[in-house]
C-alpha cells in the first residue's frame, strides 16, 4: 500500500536474510568445529570456490534452467488449458477427470527411464519431464478454481440474462485465479524436481549432470555447489510467479500455499 | 387494500395462489403454496418466515430465475413490458461482490453485464455510493471495508440499471444486531430517496414489521402463506415506534401466526 518500504516490509526481508545467514553461518560452524572431512561436507568457503575451478558452470546452468523453465511453462499452458476445456465441456471433464486422478496416482519420477526410451535423451526430453510432473497440481487447482462460483452470484447475473461468455470473463477466470497460483506456486518445486530427475537418469549436461560427473572425483564442494545453483534456479522461477501473482491477484483473493 | 405510499389502481405485482413444487429422487417437496398478495408500486413489503418456508424461493420466482408451478403471477401491470433482466435488482444475505474489482467497480457490474451506456453508469455510481453512504470509498477493494459497508455497496448495485423493482434475501442477516438496526434506518432512507418498489425477505419479525409497509407470513412445513398483514405506522419510520403499543400488536399477531408464543 502506497509508495516506498513499510516497516513491516522492510522487516520481512531483512528476516528472511538473516535466516538463511544462520544456516550458512551453522554450516561453517559445523564444517569448522565438527572437523568433518572435506570430501564428507565441504565448508561455505571452499563450495562458493569451486565456481572457479574448470567445470563448465554457465553452459550448465542454462541447460538446467531452460529445462525447468520450459517444462514448467508447458505446465503452466496445458494445465490451465485443460482446466478451461474441463470446464466449458462438462463431458469432456466427466470422461478424463477420472483419468487425471490415476494419472497423478503414477509415481512419475518412474516414468522418467521410459519417456528417455521415448524420446531420446536430452534438453527437450528433460523438459517432457519436468513438465509431466509439475501440470496435475495447475490443472488440478485450477479446475477447481473455475468451479467455485459462488451459487448466489450466478443467480444475480442470471437475472440479468447474463451470457456464458460474460459469466466466464466477469465472474470465474477472476475468480479462478488465485487457486490458478496457488498450483503454480506447487508446480514450482515439481518442476525443479523433474528437470533434475532427467538429468540424473540420462543426460550430457545440466547441473545435476554435472553432480554424477563430480561425485565421482569426490569433488563435494562441486556437487554441493551445483545443489545451490538448481536451488537458487528454482527460487527464482518461484520468486517471478509470486511477483506476476502480486500484480494480476487483488491481495485479500490470495490463496496462501507454502 | 391500502397503498400508503402510491394508491396505484393496479397493484405492481400481484401473485394469486401461487406454488412451486421441486422434485428430487422421486419426492416432490412443496416449496411454495398458495401464496396470494399484492405488492404496489413504490411499497415495501415484507416476506417474514422461519427457514424453509419459502421466502427464498418466492423471490426467485418473481425475479424470473425459475417457473412457477401453479397459481397466477402477474408484474407491472396489464400491458406492461417489465423484463426481469431490467427491472430487477436483487440483494442477497452475503454481499457477494468481486473480491478483485475495487467498490466503483463491483457496482458497475449490472451496468457491464446489460451493456448499458459505461460514462453515464459511472456518473450513476457515484451517485449511488454517495447515496448509500459510501463517498469516499470508490477505489477501495472489499475487503478493506466492513460488513455493513459492503452490504452497502451491494444495495448501490442493485440500483446502478435503474430497476423497477428491488429483491433482497434477508440482506443484514449476516451483520451484528446494532448494524443491522442502522441498516434498517438507512433501508428506510433508500427506498424513500430512490423510490424503488421493495420485496424484503426476513425471519426477523420486528425487522419485518418497522420496514414494511406491508407483512407477508410465509410458515414452514408445508410451505403456505398464513397472512398478510397492513402495516399502519406513520412513515418516516423512527426507532422508538418499535415501543408502540400499535407495534407490539403487529409483531404480536405475527408471532402468534408463525406458532411462537
Amino acid at each position: 500500500m502506497g509508495p516506498g518500504l513499510s516497516a513491516q516490509t522492510i522487516w520481512r526481508w531483512t528476516a528472511i536474510v538473516l535466516v538463511h545467514l544462520a544456516v550458512v553461518l551453522i554450516w561453517y560452524l559445523a564444517v569448522k568445529v565438527g572437523k568433518v572431512p572435506k570430501f564428507v561436507l565441504a565448508s561455505p568457503g571452499d563450495t562458493v570456490l569451486s565456481l572457479f575451478d574448470t567445470y563448465p558452470w554457465f553452459h550448465n546452468t542454462m541447460v538446467t534452467t531452460a529445462e525447468i523453465f520450459g517444462g514448467y511453462f508447458l505446465a503452466v499452458v496445458v494445465g490451465v488449458g485443460l482446466a478451461l476445456l474441463f470446464s466449458w465441456f462438462r463431458t469432456v471433464e466427466n470422461l478424463l477427470m477420472p483419468l487425471v486422478v490415476s494419472l497423478n496416482m503414477i509415481p512419475k519420477v518412474a516414468l522418467g527411464p521410459l519417456i528417455i526410451v521415448w524420446f531420446d535423451y536430452g534438453i527437450q526430453t528433460n523438459i517432457i519431464i519436468a513438465f509431466s510432473i509439475s501440470f496435475l497440481p495447475i490443472l488440478i487447482t485450477t479446475a477447481r478454481g473455475l468451479r467455485e462460483v459462488e451459487p448466489d452470484l450466478v443467480d444475480l447475473v442470471r437475472i440479468m440474462r447474463a451470457t456464458r461468455r460474460q459469466v466466464f470473463v466477469k465472474i470465474q477466470l477472476p475468480g479462478s485465479l488465485p487457486y490458478i497460483f496457488s498450483g503454480m506456486k506447487v508446480a514450482v518445486v515439481l518442476a525443479v524436481a523433474g528437470a533434475v530427475v532427467g538429468e540424473i537418469i540420462a543426460s550430457d549436461s545440466g547441473l545435476a549432470y554435472l553432480i554424477g560427473q563430480v561425485q565421482v572425483t569426490l569433488d563435494t564442494a562441486a556437487m554441493m555447489m551445483a545443489v545451490i545453483l538448481i536451488t537458487l534456479v528454482g527460487v527464482v522461477l518461484y520468486l517471478i510467479v509470486l511477483g506476476l501473482e502480486r500484480l494480476v491477484v487483488v491481495r485479500d483473493a490470495r490463496v496462501e500455499t507454502v | 387494500m391500502t397503498g400508503p405510499t402510491t394508491a396505484a389502481a393496479e397493484p405492481f405485482i400481484r401473485l394469486d395462489g401461487v406454488s412451486k413444487v421441486f422434485r428430487a429422487r422421486r419426492q416432490e417437496f412443496l416449496a411454495v403454496s398458495d401464496a396470494t398478495f399484492d405488492v404496489n408500486e413504490g411499497e415495501l413489503v415484507s416476506l417474514v418466515g422461519p427457514s424453509g418456508c419459502g421466502k427464498t424461493t418466492l423471490l426467485k420466482i418473481i425475479a424470473g430465475l425459475f417457473p412457477h408451478d401453479g397459481g397466477t403471477l402477474a408484474i407491472g401491470g396489464a400491458g406492461s413490458d417489465f423484463d426481469p433482466a431490467r427491472d430487477v435488482g436483487m440483494v442477497f444475505q452475503q454481499p457477494l461482490l468481486l473480491k478483485w474489482r475495487r467498490v466503483l467497480e463491483n457496482v458497475l457490474l449490472p451496468a457491464e453485464i446489460l451493456g448499458l451506456p459505461m460514462g453515464e453508469a459511472r456518473e450513476r455510481a457515484n451517485g449511488l455510493l454517495d447515496m448509500v453512504g459510501l463517498a469516499g470509498h470508490e477505489q477501495k477493494y472489499p475487503y478493506e471495508l466492513s460488513g455493513g459497508m459492503q452490504q452497502r455497496a451491494a444495495i448501490a448495485r442493485s440500483l446502478i440499471h435503474d430497476p423497477r423493482l428491488i429483491l433482497m434475501d434477508e440482506p443484514f442477516g449476516a451483520l451484528d444486531a446494532l448494524t443491522r438496526e442502522r441498516m434498517n434506518l438507512e433501508l428506510l432512507r433508500i427506498w424513500k430517496q430512490s423510490r424503488k418498489t421493495i420485496l424484503f425477505v426476513t425471519h426477523g419479525i420486528a425487522e419485518a414489521v418497522f420496514l414494511g409497509t406491508k407483512v407477508v407470513v410465509l410458515t414452514a412445513g408445508p410451505a403456505r402463506m398464513a397472512d398478510r398483514i397492513d402495516i399502519d405506522l406513520p412513515q418516516p419510520r423512527t426507532l422508538d415506534m418499535k415501543t408502540h403499543e400499535q407495534f407490539g400488536s403487529y409483531t404480536r399477531r405475527i408471532y402468534h401466526l408463525l406458532g411462537v408464543e
